[in-house]
């Protein structure tokens, strides 16, 4: 496809950063056309399937690094159709963070109380509701009973999913076949669509260049909808605005591949990503002491042994999210289940005389996977990831067809990163080895160094040009006209699951775009209901939006 | 690594060998070199990690070649200073599960030039035996697959999709946050 094709508003990727700006700015009057990388699937292309080329490996992907690998969601609706769909406020703290930077991260304008407002439009969107402790799957309870006797509080987290259609399948990785988690496809962008906007999938943006007027033409391969390492094609777009949301993978990756046309990025573009501090435990529970120490009971047979039951992380223990706490010793703890495949290889057996990871007592340890808990740490890390050169297209060489590529982050964790690590495992520790309930091992990171599913910070907002890529109307420094909207513009760690706040942070960035894309001569407004039509929450924003989209 | 053919049956034993190390399981029959037989019930061989390595989609169906070589090669130089004698034919093969693990853990190493190549084996040796990727797993688990079943691994409904309608304790199993705000998130 080599015909001149032009938007006024081009957005690569259609995650939360995406969808948000393309229904937004659609709703708006402006015409919009969104390039997504990965296949377009929804309902009952959701498989409960392990298979190569099911949706379990086309919507996702794992992108190896040195020291950091990440997996993230490859697909129309991004990190929405394979995210757990946990939706917790980042605690009042995180704001305040000074990280590795020595002064305030994030920008001046941006508080917890600033952006609740836009929490509840997002709240209101998706829609993201409490969870009752009488749909907390077992293995949240066995967790929270292991707290409580070990003294913690823990909490039913907010949620993006309808229980009333969940089937607790923990399939949600793979994509909802049941349309229970609210995904993306069942909100922005379906209203997107309904206002004018195209979303092509199976489009991947390698690079941008400008045009002589100050517009931007986005250059895009088509990739194969099996083998993702074949390209068939390529065109370009010229955009009056560009959002770039492709993820915290790969946004900064596109930017650094355009370098050479749109002239030097700022310092920070590809530097400072967050993994959010994650780390994960495994913990093997003793059924009779479930029974005996917690009081619970399935059944006559099995007190727990539910690990596949549920999803994903339903509860969370927030003890030690508390302010006063030293930065980087400041962490929540969730409990979780993670699939087979990758969700076993990096658990290391306890008391390990020979390979902690393979083998045959690691088999052993497989046997009693029922029994499995897994805890999810996220804590506060130093920004310590660093891109390297990008790969000649997208943002991994890929490996196979789908899912596995070697990507250009580097990640070595700083004493900071590692104390937090150790504090928190330690926490593990007390909470599930107290009289014999369990034995708990940190995954290993000597396989394939550390891994998040919740990258961030590497094109972020800040007030400082030298340690931000983006101002804090998410708008890249000297290169007016593209915006960056997606995780990669979250200044740091946030110590819970982030989709709501970067979700939050895009809602905020909305009118500012739209005054940048009304001054380039779009004719756009702001103001759009949430997607099913609600207005309190557009309400609650009104001011703040009158005031940055220029009254 | 220099690039060879080797025989197919040499191949497709080192790679068992490999796999088998990662997860182990019972030898097929009496004579089976390639599984050391250190476990019970079938390990990431019987899983299905050969296929899984030669399936188009994974990506490494081109790399197995001079993967056995190289392996075989590694092995030679670890009887070499361990005084042991290679096998002639299948040194990794050759050598006594202890010995295999012992070099494996070698090549996995963090500061080991192959590490990720053979990481790579490794997570398709788990891949195989967590997940059985080269079938749909509804059919892998009506086939027994040794990996799912090891892990014990739910079955789905007749329809092939997995439901748990029962799955909660039901009842408030600890205190929340004092600073939980309205929303229910932390304050």
């Amino acid at each position: 496809m080599t015909a001149r094709q032009k938007t006024d508003v081009l957005v690569v990727g259609s995650g939360f950063g995406g969808a948000i700006a393309a229904y937004h700015l659609a709703a708006g009057g402006a015409k919009v056309v969104v390039l997504e990388r990965g296949p377009w699937l929804s309902g009952e292309e959701f498989d409960h399937d392990f298979k190569f080329g099911s949706s379990t490996t086309r919507v996702f992907d794992f992108v190896v690094g040195d020291g950091m690998s990440i997996l993230g969601g490859n697909c129309v609706g991004g990190g929405s159709v394979v995210y757990f769909a946990t939706m917790p406020r980042a605690p009042r703290f995180v704001f305040e963070r000074r990280g590795s930077i020595g002064r305030r991260m994030w920008p001046g304008s941006i508080t917890r109380d600033a952006l609740e407002p836009w929490y509840d439009r997002v709240a209101e969107a998706l829609p993201i509701t409490p969870t009752g402790w009488d749909e907390v799957p077992y293995i949240g309870g066995v967790f929270a009973a292991a707290c409580r006797a070990a003294g913690h509080t823990v909490n039913p987290s907010p949620s993006a999913v309808d229980t009333s259609l969940c089937t607790n399948c923990n399939w949600m990785m793979s994509g909802c076949r049941f349309d229970a988690k609210r995904s993306l496809l069942l909100n922005y962008l379906p209203a997107a669509l309904s206002h004018g906007a195209e979303i092509r999938p199976l489009h991947e943006v390698q690079k941008i260049t400008r045009t002589d007027d100050g517009s931007y033409q986005v250059h895009y391969s088509t990739i194969d909808e099996v083998d993702y390492r074949q390209h068939t094609g390529g065109g370009v777009i010229e955009a009056k605005i560009v959002v770039l949301a492709a993820g915290a993978g790969a946004t900064p990756v596109i930017l650094q591949r355009s370098e050479a046309d749109l002239g030097p990025m700022p310092h920070a573009v590809g530097r400072y990503f967050s993994g959010n501090g994650e780390r994960l435990n495994t913990a093997v529970l003793e059924d009779e002491k479930v029974r005996e120490l917690l009081g619970l009971s399935r059944d006559e047979q099995k007190a727990y042994k539910g690990y596949q039951i549920g999803r994903g992380p339903v509860v969370a223990s927030w003890d030690r999210l508390d302010g006063d706490l030293p930065e980087y010793e400041r962490f929540s703890l969730e409990q979780l289940y993670f699939p087979p495949g990758f969700g076993t290889i990096l658990a290391q057996i306890p008391d390990a005389d020979g390979p902690s990871w393979f083998g045959p007592r690691k088999k052993e340890m497989l046997r009693k996977w029922q029994s499995w808990l897994t805890v999810f740490t996220m804590s506060e890390d130093d920004n310590e990831g660093v891109f390297g050169p990008p790969p000649p297209t997208g943002n991994s060489a890929r490996l196979s067809q789908q899912l596995l590529g070697f990507g250009a982050l580097s990640y070595r964790p700083t004493a900071n990163t590692l104390r937090g690590w150790e504090v928190s495992d330690a926490a593990v520790k007390q909470i599930l080895e107290h009289d014999g309930l369990a034995r708990v091992m940190p995954w290993t990171n000597d396989v394939i160094g550390a891994y998040t599913v919740h990258p961030l910070a590497s094109c972020r907002i800040g007030d400082d040009p030298h340690s931000s890529a983006l101002d804090d109307r998410h708008e890249l420094r000297g290169h007016p006209g593209i915006f960056v909207t997606d995780g990669s513009a979250v200044p740091g760690a946030l110590t819970v699951n982030p989709a709501f706040t970067i979700a939050a942070l895009a809602e905020r960035a909305m009118p500012g775009i739209v005054r940048a894309a009304r001054a380039r001569g779009v004719n756009v407004v702001y103001g759009a209901p949430s997607p099913e039509g609600a207005t309190s929450s557009r309400k609650a924003t009104a001011a703040a939006a009158a005031a940055m989209v220029g009254g | 690594m220099h690039s060879a053919e080797p025989d197919h049956d040499v191949r497709t034993l080192t790679l068992e060998a490999f796999a088998d190390t990662i997860i182990p399981g019972e030898k097929r029959h009496p004579e089976d070199r390639a599984v050391a037989g250190v476990s019970t019930g079938g390990g990431a061989v019987a899983a299905g990690a050969v296929p899984i390595l030669e399936t188009p989609e994974g990506g490494m169906e081109g790399a197995l070649d001079d993967l056995a070589v190289a392996l075989n090669g590694h092995a030679r130089a670890y009887c070499a200073s361990h005084d042991l004698e290679p096998d002639p034919a299948l040194p990794f093969v050759g050598l006594s599960y202890d010995h295999r693990t012992a070099l494996v853990q070698q090549l996995v190493s963090p500061d080991h030039p192959e590490k990720m190549m053979w990481v790579g084996v490794a997570m398709f040796s788990y891949m195989a035996f967590d997940t059985g990727a080269h079938m749909h797993t509804t059919e892998a688990l009506a086939a027994g697959h040794p990996g799912l079943r090891t892990l014990g691994f739910a079955d789905p409904d007749e329809d092939g999709l997995w439901r748990f309608p029962q799955y909660s304790y039901g009842r408030q199993l600890a205190d929340i946050h004092p600073d939980t705000d309205a929303t229910g998130s932390p304050s």
